[in-house]
């Protein structure tokens, strides 16, 4: 029986505690009387037969949805859209979930006779996939049997005759969605739920829709106004992407298949990242100091490529399809079952330990803007109720924060870091004053259709994602990052968290509490 | 009087390209340049009188000179020794304050009738650097007979002075000479433009003249709407933004500033798919020269602003994009501003926006290594223009003395046109 993620109140006796620094770590003693350490739950078992469950899933759908062999018919145009590259976290050993379950769906759909079947990565705004990252995540039989003939596409949100404005949602928004997708009998959309943010109509309203569409969620008001994005009921940016799901379903039938993961993330030769540090082994303790002395003599280039090629144990803890909104309940259901931990209050300061991997870095680079992204957008974000630290108090992040890009996948972070953040960090005046050039900038558009780049105003949304706590916290410091690139970004550099510590003071006064949320591994706090 | 002066001695040259290397402005202290107490340069003829510096500046050439890093191009239109500084506010003997035009035309030469380009006001293009009554010099500062600013006391023709007007303090007037400078790389003449309503300009480097170039590009070319700053150096950025720049970048990102202003692409090897239509370099290394013909548009005009050494430049996007690659040295009339003279132009710059702003340090004569070494280093130190103080220096009583023509063999008469 897994044990539930807790709070370990730290006293004399607390050994130093592990946190990620990029790919690294450290090692550091938190304040004793007045700090706590939250601990995600223990990973659940996984799904003993994944494969049984994802076909019973089909077969019994939830919500008012018929199974999905009664979808499929001969003469029918079927697409399966599936989550991209940014999901999972660290990238899964095969079989991936998309595999298992498109693997199942094709196997329907040829009991049925159906032969016009597409299968569309569901990029959004996000960089195409190299082929090999396909073949990761669909594996060799599918991958084979689409590529070579063109039936396995990459949604393009900038080709003007690959999309199809449907309409617009009662408050306004354009739904303009992927020709294909809009021209299909059935879509099935294949998802890999790693938080509670991913999912539900939010699958279809980003992946699959337009930067005309897009651009109605992702936006500054929207972020200011999710709190927090963990938490659907209480997040603008579901609320506008619920809106623009609903339209499109309203035009093609959609059949959602969520899967959820357990928090089993890293291998076993780095089984004591998943570990409380006073049950690390001597074997642990033996593999922490080979793991941070060796990394630390590798160059930035080799420890990003030893670090990227890491592949996570993750395993299926459930899946369920049918309805969309009824199959998101019973994932997110899934999602807290696994990352739920209860927080009791807020604190002065909440520490997070950046890990060398987000989203929009798989096989690339962790530039300070995703640091940013990572650190003031997701992990502050990953509460229900409330933010683990109080208004007005201080983020105190932990990551190298190389000033470095990749210039193949993030061409328009390189703008953004160089022109737009010496002019101004405010989110709103970001968005009043650049974006409209940044999402319509021929070259941009030029690399993501074609190249592997992010959609221009990419780099605009990975400031807005951290939107939220920029307006709520009283400042952000950044331990061990590039001292040019954290200021460029308006935070503060500390050389050592004891440094960070005494320069918070100055902001939330003297004797703060602290907050340490030791993660990845993943957890949602619950904070009351 | 005092004087700092510049001797011909090659072992000197040579030791000062040497310490260069090491450290910029180290020529001051092992070089051709030499604090001397010597008499003022005798009046060369008519229309000649004694004007005495209070500041004098030191320019890039100076320092290039100091260093033993001048072209060999100069060679023969300056004679040695002589004395630098052609960035001069001074007094006349009257008590006027003045500005010099240091350019030594047919006018100054006595040099009878003047050349064409001389006749149309247009000194810079003077045929006759090595003719006249006086030595050769395409400068005050380069020649021997005139003296320059570095000094108590020098030698100017009336044609030459430029009052200055009463309310501008000499910190500023210092300004006008390379601020005129500017103004006239800023009114280079270019094609026209191929239909872009948003003409971006780009002026490479953000020492005087750039700064200066960039003041004049904001205030003089209308049709002008941008005007990107390539800036080294914060202080820099700072500045350029003030002085009427609408954007400002690091050099490293200087193809990514050009592109984001001009929405061209970049390809592959890092060249641009557009660029700019107007590029002014204002600093005239190698380095720089490439960098100007990379952000240059198909058709645009690359401005050689700054004095340029020998480099080796790869030409290839000069041929293949057909770009125009013009020089801008000195000043004269500017077609461009109605027919104005630069100096004119400079004036106005000056008291619009407060060029005194520029002037970072002033030193007395006696610490002209000190001095140098802070100018070659200005950008690093935070500074922009260096001086001389001369206020200061005791003036002796000049002797008015009869011109004598140093150099019988050059004729009075210049030559036929």
């Amino acid at each position: 029986m897994p044990r539930p993620g807790f709070v370990l109140e730290v006293d004399r006796a607390t050994p130093p505690v592990l946190m990620w620094h990029g790919e690294g770590f450290r090692l550091e003693r938190l304040p004793a009387e007045r700090s706590r350490v939250v601990y995600a739950p223990e990973p659940l078992a996984p799904l003993p037969d994944p494969d049984a469950a994802i076909r019973r899933a089909l077969l019994e759908p939830l919500g008012d949805c018929p199974p999905l062999p009664q979808l499929l018919h001969a003469g029918m145009r079927l697409t399966i859209a599936f989550d991209d590259l940014s999901l999972p976290l660290p990238p899964m050993r095969r079989p991936d979930n998309r595999q298992r379950v498109i693997e199942a769906v094709l196997d329907l759909a040829a009991e049925a006779g159906v032969d016009d079947v597409v299968l569309i990565a569901a990029l959004g705004l996000h960089r195409r996939m190299t082929d090999a990252e396909l073949r990761h995540a669909l594996g060799d039989r599918i991958f084979d049997a689409f590529a070579p003939h063109g039936k396995l596409l990459q949604h393009d949100a900038e080709d003007p005759d690959g999309l199809v404005h449907l309409g617009k949602t009662e408050k306004g928004e354009d739904v303009e969605v992927n020709r294909r997708v809009a021209e299909s009998d059935l879509l099935v959309y294949v998802n890999i739920n790693l938080v509670a943010m991913d999912g539900g109509h939010k699958s279809t309203a980003t992946g699959l829709m337009s930067y005309r569409s897009v651009r109605h969620h992702h936006n500054v008001r929207s972020l200011q106004h999710s709190r927090s994005l963990m938490d659907r009921p209480r997040s603008e940016l579901h609320s506008s992407s619920w809106r623009i799901g609903r339209l499109l379903a309203k035009h093609v039938k959609v059949f959602q298949v969520e899967t959820t993961l357990n928090n089993d993330a890293f291998p076993p030769q780095m089984a004591f990242l998943q570990k409380r540090e006073w049950e690390w082994s001597v074997r642990d303790r033996a593999t922490f100091l080979a793991a941070s002395n060796g990394a630390a003599l590798l160059s930035p280039a080799a420890r990003r490529a030893v670090f990227q090629s890491v592949l996570a144990p993750h395993a299926m803890t459930s899946v369920q399809a049918g309805e969309v909104e009824a199959v998101h309940e019973a994932t997110i259901a899934n999602i807290h079952r696994q990352q739920l931990v209860d927080v009791e209050g807020q604190s002065d300061i909440v520490i997070f330990g950046l890990p060398y991997i987000g989203p929009y870095n798989v096989n690339s680079i962790m530039n300070p803007l995703l640091v940013h992204c990572l650190g003031l957008g997701y992990f502050f974000n990953m509460y229900l109720g409330k933010p683990l630290v109080r208004p007005g108090g201080v983020v105190i992040l932990s990551h190298p924060t190389p000033w470095a890009f990749h210039p193949v996948h993030h061409p328009s972070y390189i703008d953004f870091f160089e022109e737009v953040l010496p002019t101004t960090t405010d989110p709103v005046e970001i968005e009043k004053t650049f974006e409209e050039r940044y999402a319509t900038d021929e070259w941009y558009r030029h690399l993501y259709r074609t190249s592997y780049a992010f959609h221009g105003v990419h780099a605009m949304y990975m400031w807005y994602w951290g939107a939220h706590a920029l307006e709520y916290t009283g400042g952000t410091i950044i331990v061990g990052g590039n001292r040019r690139a954290v200021r460029r970004m308006g935070f503060k550099p500390a050389t050592t968290l004891a440094d960070a510590l005494e320069m918070a003071e100055d902001v939330v006064g003297r004797g703060p509490t602290i907050t340490y949320f030791r993660a990845p591994p993943l957890m949602l706090a619950h904070v009351h | 009087m005092k004087a700092l002066r510049i001797e011909r001695s090659v072992p000197r040259f040579a030791m000062a390209r040497v310490a260069s290397g090491w450290k910029g402005g180290a020529g001051a202290r092992l070089g051709p340049l030499r604090l001397v107490d010597t008499a003022p340069p005798a009046l060369p003829g008519p229309g000649w009188q004694y004007v005495f510096p209070r500041l004098a500046g030191i320019c890039g050439s100076d320092l290039a000179t100091v260093d033993g890093r001048s072209s060999r191009w100069f060679e023969p239109i300056v004679s040695f020794p002589f004395v630098p500084g052609h960035e001069v506010v001074a007094d006349t003997e009257a008590g006027q304050r003045v500005v010099i035009e240091p350019v030594l035309g047919c006018e100054a030469r006595g040099v009878q009738p003047l050349c064409p380009a001389c006749a149309a006001g247009r000194k810079r293009h003077c045929v006759n650097l090595t003719g006249g009554h006086i030595t050769p010099g395409l400068q005050t500062g380069y020649c021997q007979q005139t003296g320059g600013g570095w000094s108590v006391a020098l030698a100017a023709h009336a044609s030459q002075l430029h009052p200055v007007p009463a309310g501008l303090p000499d910190e500023a007037a210092v300004l006008v000479e390379p601020a005129a400078c500017g103004a006239h790389a800023a009114l280079a003449p270019m094609p026209a433009p191929s239909g872009r309503e948003e003409l971006t300009a780009v002026v490479i480097g953000a020492g005087t003249l750039g700064l200066c170039t960039i003041a004049a590009l904001a205030r003089y070319r209308d049709e002008v709407a941008n005007v990107l700053a390539v800036a080294k150096h914060p202080h820099q950025r700072q500045l350029a933004r003030a002085l009427g720049a609408t954007a400002v970048a690091e050099p490293a990102d200087l193809r990514r500033a050009v592109r984001r202003a001009t929405g061209s692409w970049i390809l592959d090897n890092g060249q641009l798919s557009g660029g700019a239509p107007l590029v002014l370099d204002c600093v005239g290394t190698a380095a720089s020269l490439a960098s100007a013909l990379a952000v240059t548009a198909p058709g645009g005009t690359v401005v050689l602003a700054g004095m340029p050494a020998p480099s080796s430049v790869d030409l290839t996007p000069l041929w293949q994009r057909e770009v125009h690659l013009v020089g801008a040295y000195t000043y004269g009339p500017e077609p461009l501003a109605g027919g104005r003279h630069s100096f004119d132009l400079a004036f106005e710059l000056a008291e619009a926006v407060h060029l005194e702003r520029l002037l970072s340090a002033t030193y007395p004569l006696d610490r002209a290594a000190e001095a140098i070494e802070h100018a070659a280093m200005a950008g690093r130190r935070g500074a922009v223009k260096v001086a001389f103080d001369l206020r200061g220096e005791k003036r002796r009583t000049v002797p008015l003395q009869p011109a004598h023509p140093a150099h019988p063999a050059h004729a009075v008469e210049g030559p036929a046109s």
